[in-house]
Parts: C-alpha cells; sequence; structure tokens
C-alpha cells in the first residue's frame, strides 16, 4: 500500500511540474506586463520598466524563467516558500495574498458542496427507489435542465429575483392566496412523490401534506416570519421532532418501541436544554459554545440510549447521537437568530437582507459579535450557494440515481430480500452504503476541481476568492499570480485523485491495488 | 428519414417493446436505430436543435472567410464584415445601429395575436437589433460546438485507441500527458489559451477542441483495454489483420457506444465553456458574437433591459439542454442492460385497475 502511494505520488509531481511549466509559458506569452507602462514613455514609466524588469526578471526568457519560479516554489517544501511579487495586487507576496484567498473561497465552497452532496445524494436515491415513476421523470427533467444552465446567467437571475425582488418583498412579507396554494399543491405532489405507494396511500399522503404545508404558509404569513425569522422554544421542539422523526425513518422504522422512545425522547431533552443553553451561550462565548451544546447534546443521545436502549443499545445510540448533535445546531441557530432584528438595524439595505456581493458588511465586522457574522455570513453566502448548488445538485443526482439503480440489480440485494430482510436494512444497510462507494470517489474529485472552478460565481458576486485571483493575474498578465492560483488548484487536484483512489480501495475490499 | 414503415400491427404487437423482439434476430445497429428513434425527448431535441440551426444560419446570413473584422464601406459609409457574405431573410445585420423604434428599445414580439414586429427581441441602447444578434451568436456557438465535437472525438479516440491497444511505454507516455491536461481546469488552461489565440468562434473552438479529449480518451482506453482480450482480436490477428486493421475495423466499432455518447456530452459542455470563456472576456471577443459575449456585454443592462439578457440565455439553455437529451437517448439506445419492463404497481396502475373493475361491473 505505502509503495502504492509513493509511486502514485511520484508520478503526479512529475505530471503537476510539466502542467505547471505549460501553465507558465502559455500566460507569459498571452501579453505583456508592460504594456500600459510602455504606452506612457515618459520618464517615471521608464523607471518603472527597469524596475519591475529587474524584480521580475522579465530580461529573462519565459522557458528559463520558470525555472527561477520553480527553485522559489521548491522552497516550499523546506518552509521557506517564494512564489514571487504579485503586480497586480501591488507587489504583495503572492503567498500571502493566496493565504487569504484561500479561506475566501474554501468559506465560499464548503457549504454549498455539502449541501448539494447531501440534497443531491438525497434526491438522486429516491429517485432510483422510485424508478419510471412521474417523481422520477420531472427530477430527471429537471435535473438536465439545471446541469445546462450557465452559471453567469443564472446568477444574475439570482441576483435580481433572489435579492432585489426578495428585499422588497420583505417590506411586506405576505403570501398572496394563489401563491399559497400553488406552494403548497406544489409541496404535497412532491412529498407524494417521493413517498410512493399505491393509490390509497398517496391519496392520503397528499392530503395530509396539503394540510400541513398549507398550515405552516399561513402561520409564516401570520407571523411575518419571512421578515423577522425566530425560533422559540417551540420552534426547537418542533424542528428537532422532525429531524427525530428522519433519524428514526432511516435507522430502525416507527415498529421498535425503544427506538422510537429514545430517539424522540431527544426532542423533548432540546425543549428542556432551551434554557440552560440561553445561560451556556452567554458564559461560553465564541465557537467554544457551538461546540459544547453540540458535544453535550449528542452525548445526552448516546446516555439515552446505552441506559435505557436495552438489547438494541449499540443500534439506537447511534441514530439517537446524530439526532442530538443536530438539534445542538438547532439551539445554535435558535441563538443565532435573536439577534435578527439588530443585525438588520446594523446592515445598509434597509427592506431586506440579502447580500448581492462580497463576503463581509463592514459595519458588521466592526461588532466582532460572532453571532452577528454567522447571520452576516448567511445573508451573504446565500446566493452564491444557491447558484453553485443548483448546477452540482444535479450531477450528483443523476450519479446517485444511477449508483443506486446498478446495486439494485445484483444479486446480494436479492439475498438480503430473500433471507427476509425488510426493505428498510435492504436499502439503508445493503443498497445504500455499496451505492456510496462510486459516488465517495466522484466527490473527493470534484471537491478538489471546487476550489478553483468558482471562477465565474466569484466573479459574479465580487467574492475576493481564488477565482478572481486568476481572473485579475490573467488580465494583468501577473504570471507569478496566476502560478500561485495554479498551483494551488493543481496540488488539490492531485490530492484529490489520491484521496478518490484510496477511498476506493478502502472502501471496496474487492478491489486490490497494485 | 425516409416515410416510416406503415404500421398496420395488431394492438398487441404495438405493446411488445423492441427489447422483447430481439428474438427476431435484428442487427445491433437496426435495434440501436430503433431504441434511439422510440425514446421521445431525444427525437424531439434533435428536432429542436436542427430548427434552431437552420433559424441561425438562414436568418441573418453566414460570412465565408475574411477576418471577420468589421470595416466601413467607402462607397456607402456603412459598415460591413470582411469576407464573403451571404445574405440571409431577415431585413438587419448584427452589426449596424438602427433607429430605436419602442421607447427604450423593448421587444414588439407579441404571442398573442402573434406578431414578431420589427425587433422581436428588442434592441439596446445604440439600436442593434437582439434578434440579429441572438442568431449570428448562435451560429457562432453552434460553429464552437462542432469544431470540439469534431476535434476532440477524433484526438480522444486515437489516442484512447493507441494507448489501450498498444500498451507499454507509449501507454504511459501518452496517459502521463492526458494527465498533465486534465489537472489544469478546463476553464483556465481556456482562458490561458484562449487570451492568446482566442477572439473569434474558429480559433476558440480549434483550442477547446485540443483540450477537450482527455475524458474520451481515458474511456477509450479503458474500453480498448477490456476489448483487446477478446476472442475476435485474435481471431482477426490470426488471419493476419494489421494493427490498424484490428484498431479501426475490429475494435472501434464495438465501443461506438461510449464513443457517441461521450462525443455528446461533450459537445454540451462545450457550448457551456464556450460562453462562460466568452462571458469572462477570454473567448469570442467583440466585434465578434457568442451567446455568452452577448450576456456579458450586457450585463449591467438586467434592470432596466432585461429582454437584452433572456434571449441569449434562453438559447444556450435550449442548445445545451438539447444535446444532453440526445445524450441520454444514445446512451439509453446503446446501452444492453436498459430493459424497460412496464410497471405492475404504482397509482397509475391501482386507478387502471379501478376504473376496469368498475367496466366489468356495469
Amino acid at each position: 500500500m505505502l509503495s502504492f502511494i509513493v509511486r502514485r505520488f511520484a508520478a503526479t509531481i512529475v505530471v503537476l511540474i510539466v502542467a505547471s511549466f505549460l501553465v507558465y509559458q502559455l500566460t507569459a506569452i498571452s501579453g505583456d506586463p508592460l504594456e500600459q507602462l510602455r504606452v506612457g514613455g515618459d520618464q517615471a514609466s521608464l523607471v518603472r520598466i527597469a524596475y519591475l524588469t529587474d524584480v521580475l526578471d522579465l530580461d529573462v526568457p519565459p522557458v528559463f524563467r520558470y525555472f527561477l519560479w520553480l527553485a522559489g516554489a521548491a522552497g516550499c517544501l523546506v518552509g521557506q516558500c517564494d512564489l514571487g511579487i504579485s503586480v497586480a495586487k501591488g507587489e504583495a507576496e503572492v503567498t500571502a495574498v493566496l493565504s487569504t484567498a484561500i479561506g475566501s473561497t474554501l468559506q465560499l465552497i464548503t457549504l454549498a458542496t455539502v449541501l448539494s452532496i447531501l440534497v443531491g445524494v438525497a434526491v438522486g436515491m429516491t429517485t432510483a427507489l422510485r424508478q419510471y415513476s412521474g417523481y422520477d421523470y420531472s427530477v430527471t427533467f429537471f435535473a438536465f435542465v439545471f446541469y445546462s444552465l450557465p452559471i453567469f446567467w443564472v446568477a444574475v437571475l439570482l441576483k435580481e429575483f433572489g435579492a432585489i425582488r426578495f428585499n422588497r418583498f420583505l417590506e411586506d412579507p405576505v403570501l398572496s392566496n394563489s401563491t399559497l396554494a400553488l406552494v403548497s399543491i406544489s409541496l404535497a405532489a412532491l412529498i407524494t412523490g417521493i413517498a410512493g405507494g399505491g393509490l390509497r396511500t398517496r391519496v392520503r399522503v397528499f392530503i395530509g401534506a396539503l394540510v400541513l404545508s398549507g398550515a405552516l404558509l399561513i402561520a409564516l404569513n401570520v407571523t411575518a416570519w419571512l421578515k423577522y425569522p425566530s425560533m422559540g422554544l417551540v420552534g426547537v421542539v418542533l424542528v428537532s421532532t422532525l429531524i427525530a422523526g428522519v433519524a428514526l425513518l432511516l435507522s430502525s422504522g416507527f415498529g421498535q418501541r425503544r427506538a422510537v422512545l429514545i430517539v424522540g425522547g431527544m426532542a423533548l431533552v432540546t425543549g428542556m436544554m432551551w434554557l440552560p443553553g440561553q445561560y451556556l451561550f452567554f458564559y461560553l462565548e465564541g465557537p467554544l459554545g457551538i461546540l459544547a451544546i453540540v458535544s453535550i447534546m449528542a452525548g445526552i443521545g448516546v446516555l439515552l440510549a446505552f441506559v435505557f436502549g436495552g438489547d438494541g443499545k449499540r443500534e439506537i445510540a447511534r441514530p439517537a447521537g446524530i439526532v442530538g448533535g443536530l438539534s445542538g445546531l438547532v439551539l445554535v441557530v435558535d441563538e443565532a437568530l435573536q439577534y435578527w432584528s439588530q443585525y438588520l438595524d446594523l446592515i445598509p439595505i434597509k427592506n431586506g437582507f440579502v447580500s448581492t456581493i462580497g463576503a463581509v458588511t463592514p459595519t458588521i465586522a466592526r461588532e466582532e459579535n460572532m453571532w452577528l457574522s454567522l447571520l452576516d455570513s448567511y445573508a451573504h453566502l446565500l446566493l452564491p450557494t444557491a447558484a453553485l448548488m443548483i448546477i452540482s445538485v444535479a450531477g450528483y443526482t443523476r450519479y446517485a440515481r444511477a449508483s443506486l439503480l446498478e446495486v439494485m440489480n445484483q444479486d446480494y440485494i436479492r439475498t438480503a430480500r430473500a433471507k427476509g430482510l425488510n426493505e428498510r436494512t435492504v436499502i439503508v444497510r445493503h443498497a445504500f452504503r455499496n451505492a456510496m462507494i462510486p459516488i465517495a470517489t466522484i466527490i473527493a474529485f470534484d471537491i478538489s476541481g471546487l476550489i478553483g472552478g468558482a471562477i465565474i460565481t466569484e466573479r459574479v458576486f465580487a467574492w475576493q476568492g481564488m477565482g478572481a485571483l486568476f481572473n485579475q493575474g490573467l488580465n494583468a498578465v501577473d504570471v507569478n499570480l496566476v502560478m500561485g492560483f495554479f498551483l494551488v488548484t493543481g496540488l488539490f487536484a492531485v490530492l484529490g485523485n489520491l484521496v478518490a483512489d484510496l477511498l476506493y480501495t478502502s472502501l471496496d475490499p474487492r478491489i486490490r491495488v497494485n | 428519414m425516409a416515410k416510416k414503415r406503415p404500421t398496420n400491427e395488431t394492438a398487441i404487437n404495438r405493446e411488445i417493446t423492441i427489447e422483447q423482439r430481439e428474438t427476431e434476430g435484428l442487427s445491433l445497429g437496426t435495434i440501436v436505430r430503433r431504441r434511439f428513434l422510440a425514446h421521445k425527448a431525444a427525437i424531439s431535441s434533435l428536432i429542436v436543435l436542427a430548427l434552431i440551426t437552420l433559424l441561425a444560419f438562414t436568418s441573418v446570413g453566414v460570412v465565408i472567410g475574411g477576418s471577420g473584422q468589421l470595416v466601413t464601406d467607402v462607397a456607402t459609409s456603412r459598415l460591413s464584415v470582411d469576407g464573403f457574405r451571404i445574405p440571409g431573410w431577415w431585413q438587419y445585420n448584427w452589426y449596424e445601429n438602427y433607429d430605436i423604434l419602442n421607447p427604450g428599445g423593448t421587444p414588439t414580439f407579441t404571442l398573442w395575436p402573434f406578431n414578431p414586429g420589427q425587433h422581436p427581441f428588442g434592441q439596446d441602447t445604440l439600436g442593434k437589433d437582439i434578434f440579429a444578434r441572438v442568431m449570428r451568436g448562435i451560429q457562432q456557438s453552434l460553429t464552437v460546438i462542432a469544431l470540439v465535437g469534431f476535434l476532440s472525438t477524433l484526438i480522444g479516440v486515437v489516442v484512447g485507441a493507441v494507448s489501450g491497444y498498444l500498451r507499454g511505454w507509449l501507454d504511459s507516455l501518452l496517459m502521463r500527458f492526458t494527465d498533465v491536461i486534465i489537472i489544469i481546469p478546463i476553464l483556465v488552461l481556456g482562458a490561458v489559451l484562449g487570451r492568446t489565440f482566442g477572439g473569434n468562434a474558429w480559433s476558440l473552438g480549434l483550442l477547446l477542441g485540443l483540450i477537450a479529449w482527455t475524458g474520451l480518451a481515458r474511456l477509450v482506453r479503458a474500453e480498448f483495454l477490456a476489448l483487446r482480450e477478446r476472442e475476435f482480436v485474435d481471431a482477426a490477428r490470426v488471419a493476419g489483420a494489421s494493427s490498424f486493421r484490428i484498431i479501426f475495423r475490429h475494435i472501434l466499432p464495438n465501443s461506438i457506444g461510449v464513443i457517441v455518447v461521450n462525443a455528446t456530452l461533450l459537445m454540451s459542455a462545450a457550448i457551456l465553456i464556450e460562453t462562460s470563456l466568452s462571458y469572462l472576456g477570454f473567448g469570442i471577443v467583440s466585434p465578434d458574437i457568442s451567446l455568452g459575449q452577448i450576456i456579458s456585454e450586457y450585463n449591467e443592462a438586467f434592470k432596466t433591459r432585461p429582454w437584452l439578457f433572456w434571449y441569449p440565455g434562453l438559447f444556450i439553455v435550449l442548445i445545451a439542454l438539447a444535446i444532453n437529451f440526445v445524450g441520454d437517448g444514445l446512451r439509453d439506445a446503446f446501452d444492453p442492460r436498459q430493459r424497460r419492463i412496464p410497471r405492475t404497481d404504482g397509482a397509475i396502475q391501482d386507478l387502471k385497475r379501478i376504473i376496469a373493475r368498475r367496466r366489468g361491473e356495469r
């Protein structure tokens, strides 16, 4: 195994060096970095030209200049990175520019990636389970549409409809009756499609979902929730009950009394933790408070399962712990929402909160309050995350669907059914895990590509990340900046490839390296 | 397509799917063709694509050869494009400014009563006709798609076939070269190359074609590695066939499914990459037009003149979607594991059963 990794790594380093040479040469010949100065022609420009030629070694031909750059980059291996200076960034060190840009890009893509994987895999697998149903066909159709959307077009549309019009709507956030009916009917139709089953079940599910979603939307209207979102004790308990319900549905079903009592009990525990939580957040400021509440809640879940779980305590401990941790996050969200009106007072947009450009609001950054910064990130991340998600969810949906369909046709699934396992166990324990093997490798590969892949999203939303660096670098023929960008994306790509390979071999025992 | 075979089959015969008729002893090509023709989404997408192509190339005419630069005609002092120009049936050009008809240049197109009017897609601030611009943009984007599809399929197949069939040091060399190209994000490589050599549809299409073949090469190589061990290849070799003949006459036709499907998907990716590059300003640049370039040019105008933005975007989506559906249809047609077994459960079947029972009672 080790020799495999070493050999792979050596080969990819060679590939990386050749690729970087290619990018260096192509960028260097793409234009003249001194063009604007040459047009000027006055004394100051001439001095500047002489200075830049000296600093950037422009008198050395690009083929040899690359090796000067490589020598500096090789210093990274011994902790002395020298990637040169960036002219486009006011002669700042490229390493310094890169480190802020990487942070910014990671902030942008992390949430979008996690959410797209969750949504994409969930939707894709449900379509596979309901193959050739109306739900399957409509999801497939929309996946194709989303897959065909140019992201710059979507992003501009989102800016108009998701931000400007939505903010205007928030002045008086009351949904009209027709919108209300339309939204609840489509929600109900979606839930019915996922639930599947015969005609009788479908009619029941449809009516139930219609009543529930209608009631929820009317409640939103009455309380003007869209403008002043808050949860409170009731909201916290409702949401954690929902989480517990989903966890039960996926783990043991509603048939086992102990599991239902313990996992469902976690929702009550969350409600009981609501008041102590307020004090905890007051005394334990910063990320430590968040970490504390999540781990305490997960701990309570596991503890409950081990004390009252009886014979199935290990099986119950997992969903109970997960429900606990997620409920802890719900408490965090509740706490953040308590700062909502304060946040609205501080931001410059007066009638809404959705922001279209940049990553932070300066007035909020000055407050140095973690909760306000959290809300600020949310307001800024909403649109770019939506834009990135629309495109990548479609891809994951297709992969997950194909993968689960492939697995469901395998002999071991038939065996599992034949030995009398119920359908939930067959799908969750046997099919889902095997279907995730190829998806895990795709995810590893995708994440490595994402770091440089948000070039267009960053440009539309004026996000100062890696993509913006590349754009500026190429426009100014700033070879050092482009190379810095490429070095980071290339390293991520190499690592992603390696992780994908290792994941595949470790997840699937049928595959051996060498 | 010629006139369809008259369908005087009985109702039962029509129910039988093409898979169930495999016993008829049809050739693989016939099965694939019939399955593809039965794929409604793919066929309608193909028709839509053909209509869009026809509309784009006949409406504003084409320019053949020349530099594509705008020049002022000395005699009439009107702008014209350098190159041999075949005019189309649309009365306006994509490069000239016209009098602004509606206030602000709003579109004259109305659906009911159907009336395209003088400027169906509206005009920009200078009075340029957006319909003509969008049509020219589609032409350029389609040119890029065709070039990328042709060139990268060709390179991908040759590289994949050679390295998969010959193996050894040539295989290692070619695959490491593929790795080098793959490791550079295609948008980055396209932008760097496009800035230097790009500018118009032909150069951008050639450039993208030269870098987009990597995925296909890997797939073709995998296919060849598997197929070269099969008995029919041994038989051909024993019969004295050359490597060239084995590759192109024996193995290639067997891997045509993978190639065709992925070439299609490559083409749908090509339009998105082309428009993205043009949007960033590294692809097709003014005075030439592409759909992405139009959107980039009018980016700030969305609030005041949304039609400058809607139509080019809609055509990008339409073209990419149509190509994707064709690819999906091809994949289903080529995949021997695709079996459509009529459903026996579900709500619609329940409904049918209920209706049948009602009729029975009556």
